[in-house]
This record gives structure tokens, sequence and C-alpha cells, in this order.
């Protein structure tokens, strides 16, 4: 081949090559899916799909911005475990290293006080800091976004009426590179469209509101959509699940097994609501927090508005996540004993049958009903153990002890699998190992 | 010295200025119709224990308290037995509050521990039953005018053979309560004991069995009301600020009572006072104990540790000895442990302008009598207190802080109140079995000990619980069957080394002190008889040679055990011998470890010989308790801190052994003429050792602190 | 006001509806054989029976109970294995504190009920969730058997 023809190859091959890189690195934005004929706010004729909801027309910006700060979820990082709400400090263990929440309150030397108002858009827009610093982009700023200047204002409005807390976050412990905050300006370059929310007058008002709540405010991708080596979600897997702080965010797409695509609109809007459906479960560790914190407050409207929105998301399977078993197991303790590691039956006759029964089905609240739980029919058992590490319920129901600090790694593992196998549709396979790395990437 | 032969401490000083001491305490209660709370009470109260009415009812006063140990039973049958009461019509009563009377003989104060019941009263009681038997027999022999020589008695009655006469205690009440009793009447011969050493059923259970028993939590009186509290969570920390517009918000809630270290809020049932306490916003100040850790207080521990301590015993010369060849050490670690009653700590109290009434279950009536006088600011004559079973002591009961929270909650609260509190208060406020270090350092001559020191370091309970059995830096308690360790042994010294952790309260917890003394040295001893390439029952029996009661229980447990027969792999036998409490006990586990490192229990064997056995089911029953409540913080028990709180909370992170878990537990009595000794804390000292020393033997590691590391076991596990 | 059928009674009390039934019992009924113990259904001392099945009265809350019959420990000797129970608890000395053994009790009827002639496995199963600190568990498994075989 000649020197000419041989270049040509090589060109072909870079420029496939790098083709195939790109499209593996720059995944659709979040609302590709809903195709184009988006237009500009100004341009949009239907209801104001952004703000606070017709409730709250009349009250004041630190109400409306107390709303969309819930909405948003802000105090579910910017809270360490028993302090000041918004005060930060929260260690976010991450691949490349510990973060830590920085303080959002008023305080002038560690919070927002003395921040502008164009500083704080630059921030929750662009993802910059005050001093023109790069944010590390585990605060979703690709998603606030979309938000509207009037709303971001109103967020920093209702943070500036809180009583201020002095609180100087812990530095970040990243390793090299990714300590280098200038390199998140390629992230962004990427990986930010740093454009507001723009209606598809083709859809309902509901849908619209639906996406500005979902991909502006609660940020459900950064959770339940998987990320690719560039750390950005990739949405051509939109909301098919992902494994979040150490918890499995599941798929919260139409499809019908693996999916959401069985629940009732009625069930999911509980769920959303409450943190509970009756034959779903509740919901556990982040997404608990994010019931309470940020869907749990919403207006009915709102919530039936984020339903209707996750309705349009187009079904993506997930391998191994096969449909939550709807039936109760047996009341017979002796049910398949043989087949199990016997350490896993003896924790659950111990510590889990007087809550959960041996049926599945709680002799005392619903909240403990085990039977048809998601993460009861996933053999990773990974929100199993974790829930048994850490515990949890909605707030003002019954809540699950905290197990992890008196049982060991190998007795999680072997009730997880035990409760997996015997309530599910297939046996868990976690392992002590696994249980041991859950314990580490929890969120504390 | 044993905690029996300590001196008696000033806390009997009521005693003491009222009956001029320990002596008198005897004579006191021979004394007719003692000043005690059966003078009022009618019928025939020759003392302070018994009283008989007309229809031959014999109701005995319990100077020691039920806490499950079975002691109601064991001391009425001591009490019948000298009487020759007729066990059907004998019904016990709680004493009230009285240290003249119901101090215990050994502890010198109306108390109830070291496992002494028994021991304690066996001579003061069968004296007073038998010189109440002596005067109901002089009764009838006056009555029917024939020599008292010529009468015996049986089950309630004084027969007459000889002219086939009966009169039963009943009918001789009158004419017995104007004869004053002798002061050293005859004891029974034991050939001659119709009640002890037969497995008696208990009096204490059946109502057990039908919710009818009552413990201090379910009393109920007239118009009371509910209460749960929260103390500071750090110890010695105080409210600074408390808003509780929510909590008198909530439905049923009353009152919220706010004191200096403490907040409590009042209801009509416990679930309005749990929930108002949720809603209540309360700002603590912690306080010097506020950054507090269990690093720190292990820190403290060790460091203290190397210093040489006080010396509670010196036999022979063993640095001498330790000069002629090299020694081996070791050092052993036991943790905070908490009592976890399972009656959680409970007081109701009632409190007005001129009188005090409080309903408890307590080891320590009469320092509950004192406290509640003292927050209620009254004089101790004008405070009442009515003692109930005890669902569980283990020692945390012989303290009144409950009593005492309780009445001054109760002096702001307008009628009757019931303080209880949660598990959770209950477990982050405990008197803890205190963490202790042990240094054991011994040189083998051949298989020989020739020299043996053993230094313990650790908070000093006794120091603040009964200052007197702290003597030249020594707790009497805290060397317990250190310095009366049973081997021979020619040179040995035992040291004590007083280090109080900061942020905790320590107290006494089933075993006391030899809990830890135990574990410490036969789990030393193991590593002695390995170097020494000796079995470890070969071992100690060669060292027994001073001790053939032990040397008796060692070789009935290794028989009974099957001592040496081969094991799968992966299973281990280990043993332990203790001199505690006045018994003697051998005590075999048996265990599996499985390749993740969890203990599987197999199998548990003690030998016991713990005297004349009053009520031998009973002991049984009681070692078989202790073994498991010992194994259970083997397994599990440990308490810690952070930031000055205390971790733990409840059940899911503070375990308890469970059925599933318990293998056989086989106890074999040894019969025995001689004075009994103590039962109820035994097991919990002898099962901790065994479980470690056969833990060894199934995997080789040497585990040198409490409890259990799992992590250390696992097959391949780095040690 | 919620109406109870306890012990074959009806009883009706003025409870919010999130009050666990144990607090009922014990302090607005002075049914004060049920106990407390843990509050977080860990330790069984609060053991009754709904409907003849042993449940938790620490998180039951009074308003789901709706007609199920409620039985405690006060009327569980008036059932055949409840007796049977009793006595066998006492013929074996079970008891030490006593303070657990209402629900042990009362967890050892409801097996007998639903398993006549339990094994050491079904044992383990029905009896792993009560706590007892005395440690009286070898003697509770001897019972239940005892009971059993008067049958
Ligand atoms: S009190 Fe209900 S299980 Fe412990
Ligand atoms: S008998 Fe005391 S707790 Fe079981």
């Amino acid at each position: 081949m000649s020197g000419r023809t041989l270049w040509i190859v090589v060109a072909a091959v870079l420029l496939v090559g790098g083709a195939a890189a790109a499209w593996a690195m720059l995944p659709p934005r979040a609302l590709s899916f809903a195709g184009g004929g988006a237009v500009d706010l100004a341009d949009y004729k239907g209801p104001n799909p952004t703000g606070a909801p017709p409730e709250l027309a009349s009250a004041d910006v630190v109400a409306r911005g107390k709303y969309l700060t819930q909405a948003a979820d802000c105090v579910v990082c910017h809270t360490a475990s028993g302090g000041q709400p918004y005060a930060g400090g929260l260690a976010i263990p991450t691949q490349f290293g510990v973060l830590y929440s920085p303080n959002i309150t008023g305080d002038a030397q560690t919070g927002i006080g003395a921040w502008t108002d164009a500083q704080f858009l630059r921030a929750m827009h662009e993802g910059i800091g005050r001093d023109g610093q790069r944010l590390y982009p585990a605060f979703p700023y690709e998603s606030y976004t979309l938000m509207t200047d009037a709303d971001v204002l109103a967020i920093k409005a209702y943070l500036l009426s809180l009583p201020p807390a002095h609180a100087a976050a812990p530095p970040s412990q990243l390793k090299f590179p990714f300590n280098q905050r200038w390199l998140m300006a390629f992230w962004s370059a990427f990986y930010n469209p740093n454009q507001r929310f723009r209606p598809h007058p083709d859809r309902s008002p509901q849908w619209n509101r639906g996406a500005y709540l979902v991909e502006g405010l609660e940020h459900c991708g950064d959770c339940h959509t998987p990320r690719n080596l560039g750390q950005a979600l990739d949405n051509r897997q939109k909301f098919a699940g992902a494994v979040a702080e150490g918890w499995r965010a599941y798929n919260i797409t139409a499809d019908h097994a693996s999916g959401v695509g069985a629940w009732s609109d009625a069930a999911l809007a509980e769920y959303l609501h409450d943190g509970h459906a009756d034959g779903h479960g509740a919901a556990g560790g982040p997404m608990g927090e994010v019931v309470e914190a940020g869907l749990g407050p919403l207006t009915p409207g709102d919530t039936a508005a984020v339903v209707a929105y996750l309705r349009s998301v187009p079904a993506v399977h997930s391998q191994g996540l096969p449909a939550p078993v709807t039936q109760p197991a047996s009341d017979a303790p002796k049910l398949m004993q043989a087949s199990f590691d016997p350490r896993g039956k003896q924790i659950f006759e111990g510590a889990c049958a007087s809550c959960h029964g041996w049926s599945g089905v709680s002799l005392l609240t619903n909240d403990a009903t085990l039977t048809g739980d998601r993460a009861i029919n996933d053999a990773s058992a990974i929100n199993v153990a974790q829930m048994v590490i850490a515990g949890g319920g909605r707030p003002g129901a019954l809540r699950m002890p905290a197990f992890g600090a008196a049982y060991s790694d190998t007795e999680i593992a072997a009730v997880a699998n035990y409760v997996t196998a015997r309530f599910g549709a297939a046996p868990g396979r976690i392992t002590a190992a696994d249980v041991a790395r859950l314990r580490r990437s929890s969120v504390h | 010295m044993s905690l029996a032969e300590a001196p008696p401490p000033d806390v009997s000083r009521r005693s003491l200025l009222k009956a001029g001491g320990a002596g008198l305490l005897v004579v006191g209660f021979v004394a007719p119709l003692a000043a005690s709370a059966l003078q009022d009470a009618g019928g025939y109260a020759p003392n302070a224990f018994i009283r008989i009415d007309r229809q031959g009812d014999v109701t005995l006063v319990m100077p020691q308290v039920e806490m499950g140990q079975g002691t109601y039973t064991s001391i009425s049958m001591i009490l019948a037995e000298e009487l020759d009461a007729d066990w059907a019509k004998v019904r016990t009563e709680h004493a009230p509050a009285d240290e003249a009377h119901y101090a215990n003989p050994m502890l010198q104060m109306q108390a109830t521990g070291n496992s002494n019941s028994v021991r304690a009263w066996w001579k003061p009681l069968r004296t007073a039953a038998a010189a109440t038997r002596a005067c109901l027999v002089q009764a009838a022999a006056q009555g029917w005018g024939v020599p008292t020589g010529q009468c015996r008695t049986e089950s309630g009655a004084v027969i007459h053979d000889a002219s086939a006469r009966k009169a039963a205690y009943g009918d001789l009440v009158g004419r017995a309560a104007q004869i004053t009793p002798p002061t050293d009447p005859p004891l029974k011969d034991p050939k001659d004991f119709r009640l002890i050493g037969r497995p008696l059923k208990r009096l204490d259970t059946p109502d057990k069995t039908n919710g009818r028993a009552q413990y201090g939590i379910d009393v109920l009186p007239p118009g009371v009301k509910f209460a749960t509290l929260m103390q500071s969570p750090v110890l010695g920390g105080k409210v600074a600020h408390v808003d509780d517009t929510n909590a008198k918000a909530a439905p049923g809630v009353r009152q919220v009572v706010v004191l200096d270290d403490l907040v409590a809020v009042v209801g009509d049932h416990m679930w309005a006072a749990k929930r108002g306490l949720e809603m209540l916003d309360v700002t603590w100040a912690d306080g010097p104990n506020g950054a507090v850790s269990s690093g720190q207080i292990w820190s403290q521990l060790r460091a203290a540790a190397e210093h040489p301590g006080a010396v509670a015993k010196q036999v022979g010369d063993v640095d001498h000895a330790f000069a002629s060849g090299d020694v081996v050490a070791a050092d052993f670690e036991m943790p905070l442990l908490a009592h976890a009653t399972m009656e959680p700590l409970n007081c109701t109290v009632h409190v007005t302008p001129a009188s005090a009434e409080a309903w408890i279950g307590t080891q320590v009536m009469e320092r509950v009598h004192a406290a509640v006088a003292k927050a209620a600011g009254l004089p101790e004559a004008q405070v009442d207190v009515h003692n109930h079973l005890l669902g569980g002591g283990f020692g945390r009961k012989l303290e009144p802080d409950m009593a005492y929270a309780a009445a001054r909650i109760a002096k702001q609260v307008d009628g009757p109140v019931k303080v209880v509190w949660t598990r959770e208060e209950d477990m982050r406020h405990d008197y803890y079995r205190p963490a202790y270090r042990d240094l054991l350092w011994a040189r083998l001559d051949g298989d020989r000990i020739v020299g043996w020191k053993h230094r313990i370091s650790g908070s000093a309970v006794m120091a603040r619980f009964a200052p007197p059995l702290f003597a030249k830096g020594v707790d009497a308690d805290g060397v317990d069957s250190a310095q009366d360790i049973p081997y021979d042994i020619e040179n040995k010294r035992i040291e004590f080394n007083r280090v109080e952790p900061p942020g905790v309260n320590t107290g006494f917890w089933r075993g006391v002190g030899p809990n830890n003394n135990v574990f410490a040295i036969e789990s030393f001893i193991d590593e002695l008889a390995r170097k020494a390439g000796q079995d470890p029952v070969a071992f100690r029996r060669a060292h027994l040679t001073g001790s053939p009661r032990h040397r008796a229980a060692l070789d009935l447990v290794a028989e009974k055990a099957n001592w040496g027969a081969p094991l799968p792999p992966r299973c281990g036998r280990g043993v332990s011998v203790q001199p505690s409490f006045a018994s003697y006990i051998a005590t075999v586990v048996e265990c599996e470890v499985d390749e993740a490192g969890e203990v599987k229990l197999r199998r548990v064997t003690s030998a016991v010989d713990t005297g004349i056995a009053v009520n031998p089911d009973t002991i049984i029953a009681q070692l078989q308790g202790g073994l498991v409540f010992g194994l259970t913080a083997a397994l599990y028990g440990e308490i810690t801190l952070e930031k000055g709180r205390v971790q733990q909370s409840n059940f899911h992170d503070y375990r308890m052994l469970r059925m599933d878990q318990v293998p056989p537990i086989e106890v074999h009595l040894i019969k025995s003429g001689e004075a009994p000794g103590g039962i109820g804390e035994t097991g919990a000292t002898a099962s901790i050792p065994a479980l470690r020393n056969a833990i060894y033997a199934a995997t080789g590691v040497a585990l040198r602190r409490m409890p259990i590391d799992r992590s250390l076991l696992a097959k391949g596990a780095r040690t | 006001m919620i109406t109870l059928t306890i012990n074959n009674e009806a009883q009706t009390v003025d409870a919010p509806p999130d009050m666990p039934l144990l607090w009922v019992l014990r302090d607005l009924l002075g049914l004060t054989g049920t106990k407390f113990g843990c509050g977080i259904a860990q330790c069984g001392a609060c053991t009754v029976h709904i409907a003849g099945r042993p449940v938790r009265s620490c998180l039951l809350a009074v308003g789901s109970i709706g007609q199920r019959p409620i039985t405690t420990i006060e009327a569980i000797g008036a059932t055949r294995n409840g007796a049977r129970v009793q006595k066998a608890w006492l013929d074996a000395e079970v008891i030490q504190c006593g303070y657990c053994q209402s629900g042990q009790i009362m967890s050892a009827t409801a097996l007998l009920d639903q398993i006549a002639q339990p094994d050491d496995a079904d044992i383990d199963a029905a009896m792993a969730g009560n706590i007892c600190r005395c440690g009286t568990y070898v003697r509770i498994r001897q019972a239940i058997k005892n009971a059993a075989a008067m049958a």
C-alpha cells in the first residue's frame, strides 16, 4: 500500500474511532428523547411550567423559594448528619475521593451571605463558584441550569431567610488529577448545556411542568440514570437505573418488569408523596431522604405532573431485574430452609420475623411488608443489605433499626440472601466482601 | 480477701447507730416483737422475718430481693426448715426499707448482691426460725403441762407423742407471744433437714405464668400519670434550652418537666409521654465530657496499666522467681458493658408537701428510701418505699439513680407519676461494668508455674459504692478471684491499679470483679499450658493439689464433657476453673468456628460444688442462666462512646444471645456438707474464658480482648 | 374511641389510632401482664395474640386491629395449649425473673396452636424473637416439648 493510502486508512480509522468515542462520550441531553420542537419559555403559549405551583401564586418570594428549594432536594446534600440544615459538611464519598458539601446558609464568611445574585446564578447555571473556581458536578448544576433566573433567586431568598450557621466545610480530599478544579471546565463544556428550560408545545402542560420539576429541580437522573466514562448521565439509558451512594436507584422507565410500567398512577403518586405504596414496599436510603426532603412536599398537582412525565420516558429493560413476586411466601418458617445459608434463616428468625412476618407480609405495619418490594426482588440484594445496615423508613412512620453495628458482614450477606430468596423472584448472591464495600460507600 | 471477709463499710452507719453494729443485727431480730414492719401487722411476730397468724398461715418477710435468682424460695426454705413450718402454708412478703432489721450481714447494708443471700443469711435466719420454734414448743408444753423435751414439731404443729396430742402453730401464737425467744437455740443437724436439699417448686413462679406477678413497672396507684425522661446524652451535661411548644400540644401530654440535667414529659399514658418527648426540642450543654470517646478511655487505661499498682497480695518472691528464667507475658481487656435488665428502669413516686411514697423493684431498698427522701426534701420517716419483684437486677438495681430522678420529677407533678425509661435511655445511662486491662506475667519451670504476677487496671467501683472496701489503693471486689487464685504457685503478686474512665459511671455487673479476673487468669493459664506442651485440664489439675474441691469439679466436668474425645475440624473445647463467690466450679464450652469466623456454640457443661445446696434445682437454673449471660457478653457485649455519647441504644445494636444460638447446657452438682456458697453470678464468670479457650483450641487464635472479634477468626485471617 | 375485643370482652378505649396496643393494655386497661422490653419488636416481651397469631404489641397500632380478637397472658390459661404451656413452664421450673415469660408463653402457645409436635427447628423459628436476659432458653425448649407431649 502506498504511503498516501496508508495515511487515508489511518485518518479513516482515527475518524471512525474518534466518532465512536465522541458518540460514547457525548450522550443526548436529558430532554432529547422528547424530540425537537421545543421553544423558548418566552415563546411558549401554555401555562407557565416553571416557578411555584398555583397554590402559592400569591405567596411571597421566600415561601415560593422554600417550595422550590425543597423540590431541588438541596437539604439532602447540604446537611451533615445531625447538623443544622443547609449548613453543609456532609461527606460524600466518590470514586475519586471524598467531597464535603458547602454551607449554603446566609453566613457571610462560610455561607452564601455575601454572594451577589449574579454569582449565585452563575453557580446554579454554570457550576462556577463565587471566586470563579469550578464546582464539582456532584453539585447537579447541569440540571439546575434549566431553572429560570426567577426561580434560582427565589431559592436564594429562601436560603438567606434561614438562621445563618458559621460553618466552613472541610476541604475536599480528591486524588490527582481530580483535585484540579479547573479541569471541570472541560466537563462543563461537554456536559452542561447551560440553557434554561425550553417547553415542548406538542406536549401537555402537565408534561411540561413535570419535565421542569423532574429535570430541573428534582434531578432524578442524577441517581437513576447510568453514567458514562466521563461521569456524565448516559441518557441513551435514561432512568434505566444505576448505583448511587452505595444504593441501587432502580429503573423508573415504563418497562413493565424492571421499571415502573406495571405501577398504577395512584401507586406511583403515593410512593413519591409518602415514600411507600402498598404492594411496592417503602423507600429507603437516599430515596427515602429525597421523598422526605423534595418529593413529599410537592403539591398533588405537581406530583401528578411528575408521574405524567415519568410515564413518557421510553421503556428500557434492566437485565437481571425480574418482575417482583406479588404473592406472599408461605407462613411456614421451614419453607426452603435446607437450600439456604442457615445463618441467614437464623438472623431472620431472631431479628426480622417479628416485624416482617414469615410470609413477608408484616403483622404490624404495611411499611414492613416485603412482598412486592423492588429491592427484595433484586438478586444483587444491595438495597436489602443497605437497609439492614442503615435501617430507615419514612418520616413519622415506624423506622427499621440499623443492624449494621452489631451484625457482621457475613451475617448481613446471609440474611439479605435469605430474604431475597424467600420473598423475592430470585435468591440474592451478595457476599460478605460486597457488604464490607457497601458500608464504605454509604454517605454519612 | 473476698468480699465476705471485708471490713464493714460505713454505709450501714444507720444500723450501727440504731443497733450498735453487726452483732446486734443478729440479736436485733431475735428480740421479741422487734421494732419491725410486723409489729402492727397482727399475728405472732417474734422477729422481723416470721409472722404466724391464728389460722397458722406463716408469712416470711424477705430480707433479700427476688430478681430471678430464686432467693425468696431458698430463704423461705431455710426459715421453714428450722421452724418446721407447713410448706403449703408459707407465703412471702417484700421487706420494707429498714436497715436495722434487714441489712445483709455480709454487705452490712440492706442490699442484695455479691451472690451472698444464702451465704449471709444462712446462720442468722436458721437461728431466728429455731428460736421461734422453741417458743412454740414451749407454749404447747406449758399448755399440756409436759416437759418441752418430750415434744417435737412437724409441718406446722407441735406434737406430744406420749399423749398423742398435737397443737397447730396457729393455736399457739397467743401463748408463744409471751415467751422470750432464746438467743442461741440449737440448730438442726443437716441430716435431719426435711426441706433444704430438696428441689422444691419456687414460690414466685406461678404468678409469673399468668400476668399476675407485680414488678415495679406494673404498679398503678389511683390517679397515676405516666412519664418518660431524657437525661443529658453526655454525663454531666446540662439542659441549655428547651422548646416545648410542640410537645405540649401533643395529644395526651399533661406536663413537661425541665430540670437542670434532664427533661421529662408527663402524660395520660406512656405513648403520650414518649411522643411528647420526641417532639421536645432540647439543646444540651455537653460540659467537660463532650469529647470523650472509647479511644480516649482505652488509651488512658492502657497507659495507666503500665505503672505498677497497689499490692493486694504478695506470696513468696515473684521478682526473684522471674529473675532466674524467661517470663511469659500477656495482656487481656474487658469492655464496658450495659446491664440491659429485661425490665427497663422505672420508679413510681407520689410526693406531697408532707410525705412521699415510692413503688419500685430495687436491690437497695434503704438507698432508694434515702434517695427519694433527699429528692423530695423530706425526712426519711415521712417517706414510704414499696419494693416489688425485679425484672432482672444484675447489679443495675444496686443504684438508686432511677428513684432519685423519678422523685425529682414527681416533686413537680401533682399526684403519683410512673417514670419509665425507654430501652434507649436505659442503655445510654447505665452504671456500666468497667473496662479492665489485665497484665499477667508468669514463669514456667518445665510444666510448673513458679512465678505469677497479675496487674488489674480499671475502675474501683467499691471506692464509690462502699468506700471502706477500697483500702490502700486496692478494690476488694476488683481483685476478687485474682488474689485467691486457686492454683498452687509459690511466688505471686497481685496488683490493683485504679483508673476511672471519663464520661461514664461504672457499677457492679453480674459476676463483678471475678468476671474480669477469671477471664484473664483462665485465658492466660491456657496459654501457659500450651507453652508447657500440656493438656489444659491436666495442666490445671497438676496445679490444684491445694484445692481438692476445685480438682473434684474439674475431674467431673472433664468426664461429663468428654474432654479429649475427638472433634470435627475447627471445633474445640475450652475449660475454666474458678473460686468465685465461695463456690467451686469447672466449666467446659464446646464450639465450632466456621470459615468466616462465626462462632457456633455446641455444648456447655459445668460441675459445681457449692456446699449445701439449699434448692438444687435453683442452683442448676442459676448456673444455666449465668452461663448464657456470660456467653452473650463474650460474643457481643461492648458499650462504646463517641463525642461523650454512648452509641448503643437497644437490642439491635447491643445484641443478646437468642434461643436458636443456645446449645445444650448441663450442670452437675457435687454433693457437699459444707456451708452454702454463692451461685447467682458464677455462670457469667465461668463461660467467658471457657468459650475463649474453646476458640483457642478450635482455631489456635489466642483472643486477648472481649467481645470476640470475629474478623480475627475467619479462616486465614491475620492475627 | 376505639372498641377492641380483649380476652373475649369488648373494651372501649379513648386512644389515638397510632397508639401501640401495648400501652393501651398496660396504661389504659391495667392489663400489665404484657410487658415492655424494647419497643422495637426485638425482644418479644410484649407478645399478644391477634386472631390467634403472635404479634408484638409494642409496634401494633391499636387503630389497625379492628374486629380481630386479642388474647393476652391474663387469659391464655383459659385456652387448652395456654394451660399446657403454663403447667409445663412450672413443672420444668423455667422461670427466673419472669419478666420475659409472658411473651415467651404467648409465643410458645401460638407455636403449639400451629404445630402440635414442634421439632427443634420449629421451636427456634417461633421462639428466637423472644429474648430472655436471664438465659432460661434451655428450659423453655424442654418445657415446650413437654407441653406438646401433654397433647
Ligand atoms: S417490647 Fe415489643 S418486642 Fe420488645
Ligand atoms: S426470666 Fe428474666 S428475662 Fe427471662
